[in-house]
């Protein structure tokens, strides 16, 4: 089963790519880019038939490597 | 003294480290990531480099080799653990010390000597030199110090910031500031003030012949108080 998970940078923490990419956008004639936040994604194949497991395991493995809670959130689609 | 560097898959600091080890007296030697166990030790240093090419986040694979249950056994015992860039970086996904360190607020690769305010004097890292401000090397994409207002607090609470980015004369403000990091910090400790995590490399400073020899003052000092 596959399990999608999105990682982000919380909100207020400074996203140095993000607004280069926006200003680069804003350069090739997208004025109306007000701003841009880069994130993480992972497409994790767990060996496991019940969803809820899985994306309980998933959460787990959120919390200990693939986010660092300080700075990110993670969301289990 | 006995000191160990621990080399990780991509560390490139550890020889500069084991150089400037032996220079002023260490016994040192290298352990490898892949060990369990820590040979008797004074001192453990996480070196510089780009552990598993930076991936995920910088230091967060390392953080979870074999060698660091180890590293953390003896950081939660007292010993001193010592942790350059990288290293640094590894200590705080380690949880050893608070906060984050962000993609650098221009988004350069940074290499240049920085002068660093000695902001706390009274660890065993930083006690008995005279200097307040010392002219070191950073060399890094990702050192942006970052933590939350209650990190902050508590950090400063604690006396827990070592190092801050300052002018020559030790001026700490935003125009000394290479990286964007919170507070101008280049540097931190644990609350008990045995592990020093931070960005300068005090091993790349150990000759006039490098541009600076300001890094002997920190081994100097640490060897000092190791005897």
């Amino acid at each position: 089963m596959k399990i999608k998970v999105i990682i982000t940078l919380k909100e207020g923490v400074l996203d140095p790519q993000g607004k280069a990419i926006q200003q680069t956008l804003n350069s090739m004639n997208f004025p109306q880019v007000k701003s841009v936040r880069q994130g993480k994604y992972f497409d994790i194949e767990v060996n496991e038939t019940d969803e809820a497991k899985a994306k309980e395991k998933v959460e787990d493995m959120c919390k200990k490597l693939l986010a660092n809670l300080v700075i990110e959130n993670y969301k289990i689609l | 003294m006995k000191s160990s560097v621990i080399i990780f898959p991509g560390s490139n600091c550890d020889r500069d480290m084991d150089v400037a080890l032996k220079k002023f007296g260490f016994k040192n030697q290298m352990i490898w990531h892949n060990d369990t166990d820590i040979p008797k030790s004074d001192l453990i240093v996480l070196p510089g480099g780009f552990s598993y090419g930076d991936y995920l986040r910088c230091g967060s694979i390392a953080a979870k080799s074999k060698i660091i249950k180890s590293v953390i056994n003896f950081a939660n015992s007292g010993g001193l653990v010592l942790g350059i860039c990288n290293g640094f970086q590894i200590l705080i996904e380690t949880g050893l010390l608070p906060g984050a360190l962000l993609t650098n607020k221009y988004l350069k690769f940074i290499c240049k000597n920085v002068f660093v305010k000695l902001n706390n004097k009274e660890s065993k890292y930083f006690n008995n030199i005279k200097k307040n401000v010392l002219e070191l090397h950073i060399a890094h994409n990702e050192g942006n110090y970052f933590c939350t207002d209650d990190e902050l607090k508590s950090l400063d609470d604690n006396d827990q910031v070592a190092v801050k980015y300052c002018s020559k004369s030790g001026e700490v403000n935003e125009n000394f500031n290479p990286n964007g990091s919170l507070k101008n910090i280049a540097g931190i400790f644990n609350k008990n003030k045995n592990i020093l995590g931070m960005m300068p490399h005090p091993e790349r400073v150990i000759d006039q012949s490098l541009s600076s020899d300001d890094g002997s003052f920190f081994f100097k000092n640490l060897i000092e108080n190791l005897k």
